[in-house]
């Protein structure tokens, strides 16, 4: 456990670790405006929606280069598959008297369903490889080869790179979307920027904590976070800070005990963080008045 | 060995009793706007489940139930809890519980201990329906000896049951049920406790994730509890016609969804899914379709859908 903590134990699985790690600073401050917009388990039914996509790629690339297992496909399968999850969650609530819970339930169980479907399709090839996409499931960093690794680091450490360029906007939009409409704003566009941000963080995640815990990292970084700041840059930053650290602990005690699912094991840190908190952070005392997120003077 | 009687028969049974159990109290989720609570609790069960299997050391019924049940009032209780006290609005709070016990769930599952309990992650989270064998009817005549449906698979055993309550459990209190969901307040001044609903459907829906566990898993029970019910959400707007479908469309979707499985050779409870999605889809089109033909009652943009009425008490 000290060696993996240390990154010592082999260049690629530290490489991974610096990847799984990057995610999860990105993943805190967009899980902050994820929440503030009330979109907390939309991300659920996206990443639910993206194993059809991740089967669809594989079979794709499968046909296309004879090799099934290229990252670069994958994610981009598994990307358009999340879009499309959360354009059907909406035409669901747009064109239903489904709630909105409900139309979140029916795509992200349809959409693992397909997935499901999928996997076990593909299982029936005669083909080697086709083993590696369980690993989107729970996440599994160990034994990632290394131009993956790299791939994973490079877009994690982009997602960070635009979250910080972009964070006033994103901050605007957030609060008072009138307003900064109203300002002159391209609030449309910000709008597309958050939910590109958020299925990226989403699709990234699929090889680190995998698609059925990734919006934990979304959620419980942000939320311990908001337990102990009510300032929006520095509930960011905390965030970012929080989501890093329990990323890089998780991953370094799945890379220990090689058998443990890494999205497991960094869920599990970030609940240890949050669980730490709430008796001692001081927004959290049921004491005082509660506490309601303004926007900036 | 009659093939469809030792595979094919047990599997198709245990389909449509997962459907039906999840559907009971699936139907009351979705018409109180619930439907993320049943995705929390068929989350939340897992630990719940893993810890009586590395307890007892098989794979039994009645300490999985237990576990299960425990794990899932837990659940629901750490959630209410962490809403007040972290003052999150409802998905946020279930958001956090949930993944957390769900990770839980797949660390422990991943321990010597449960290997050799015959258990794995795939399992757990898509079930395994094809496993159901039923080898001592040998011929149709079998079926009408009672004593052979005590060797039912053990799946099959606890599904029933659990439908069975459940169902008698909704006529029972289907008077309460009805005033309590759609006048909550009227409910409250005849001395209802909306508590002790919430705590009911809780428990009941958790009986039905865990009863449907084996055959389908813990995410994909999701679509059973959603699905029929949101179908016949779309149909009808009397409690009674809509729980009744529910059951209906339940059964009609473990019908095709294992027989569209077996005629593509992929994974039943997969496929079973992705057939409720599917449902869903259609009974949308239909609805606009349906709604289009008529004349629009004021103008444009103000279509029945989108102003659609709650139900009120007098409508069911």
């Amino acid at each position: 456990m000290l060696d993996a903590l240390l990154l010592s134990a082999g260049y690629n699985a530290a490489v991974a670790m610096i990847g799984a790690t990057l995610l999860g600073i990105a993943a805190g401050p967009v899980g902050v405006f994820m929440l503030l917009r009330r979109r907390a388990l939309l991300a659920d039914a996206a990443s639910h929606a993206t194993l059809p996509g991740v089967v669809l790629a594989f079979l794709a690339s499968l046909w296309l280069t004879g090799e099934g297992r290229s990252l670069p496909i994958l994610l981009l399968g598994a990307g358009g598959a999340a879009a499309l999850g959360v354009l059907s969650v909406q035409a669901l609530q747009a064109h239903s008297r489904l709630s909105n819970s409900t139309s979140i339930a029916v795509v992200l169980s349809a959409g693992f369903g397909l997935g499901v479907m999928g996997l076990s399709y593909v299982q029936t090839l005669p083909i080697a490889g086709q083993a590696g996409l369980d690993q989107f499931l729970v996440g599994q960093t160990a034994g990632m080869r290394l131009s993956d690794a790299y791939l994973i680091a490079g877009v994690a450490g982009v997602l960070v790179l635009t979250v910080a360029a972009f964070f006033k906007e994103l901050r605007l939009i957030s609060f008072d979307p009138d307003f900064a409409a109203a300002a002159g704003w391209p609030v449309q566009r910000l709008d597309l920027l958050a939910n590109g941000l958020l299925l990226a963080t989403v699709v990234v995640g699929l090889t680190s904590v995998g698609l059925i815990l990734i919006v934990a990292m979304l959620i419980i970084p942000a939320v311990t976070a908001r337990l102990w700041t009510q300032k929006l840059d520095r509930m960011a930053l905390l965030a970012a800070i929080l989501g890093g650290v329990s990323a890089y602990t998780g991953a370094a005690a799945s890379a220990a005990f090689h058998h443990l699912p890494t999205g497991a094991t960094i869920v599990l840190a970030a609940g240890v963080l949050f669980a730490l908190s709430l008796p001692f952070a001081p927004l959290s005392r049921p004491r005082r008045a509660p506490q309601v997120l303004e926007p900036p003077a | 060995m009659n093939p469809f009687l030792a595979i094919d028969l047990p599997a198709l049974l245990i389909a449509i009793a997962a459907s039906i159990a999840c559907a009971l109290p699936g139907s009351l989720l979705v018409l109180r706007g619930q439907a993320l609570m049943g995705d929390a609790l068929s989350h939340m069960v897992l630990p719940g489940i893993v810890v009586a299997f590395l307890a007892t050391g098989k794979i039994s019924s009645g300490p999985m139930l237990l576990g299960a049940l425990a794990a899932g009032l837990i659940g629901a209780g750490l959630i209410a809890l962490v809403r007040r006290a972290a003052k999150l609005e409802p998905s946020a709070a279930m958001g956090l519980v949930f993944t957390i016990m769900f990770a839980l769930g797949v660390v422990l599952l991943e321990t010597e201990a449960a290997r050799k309990v015959d258990l794995d992650l795939n399992h757990a989270l898509y079930g395994h329906l094809e496993a159901a064998l039923w080898l001592e009817p040998a011929i149709w005549s079998d079926l009408l000896t009672p004593a052979i449906w005590l060797t039912a698979p053990r799946p099959l055993l606890m599904l029933v049951p659990v439908a069975l309550v459940l169902g008698l459990l909704l006529v029972l209190t289907f008077k309460e049920l009805r005033i309590a969901s759609f006048d909550p307040d009227y409910a409250t001044l005849q001395g209802f406790r909306p508590r002790l609903i919430d705590f009911a459907l809780t428990a009941a829906t958790t009986l039905a994730a865990v009863a449907a566990f084996e055959a389908v898993g813990s995410i994909l029970v999701i679509a059973l509890l959603t699905c029929p019910a949101a179908v016949a959400r779309l149909c009808t707007d009397r409690l009674a016609t809509h729980i009744t479908l529910s059951v209906v469309f339940a059964t009609v979707i473990a019908l095709v969804g294992y027989n569209s499985a077996a005629a593509l050779e992929t994974s039943g409870s997969g496929t079973m899914a992705a057939v409720g999605g599917l449902a869903v889809g259609l009974a949308v089109i239909v609805r606009r379709l349906r709604l289009h033909a008529r004349p629009p009652a004021a103008g444009p943009g103000t279509g029945p859908d989108s102003a659609v009425q709650p139900l009120r008490p007098g409508s069911v």
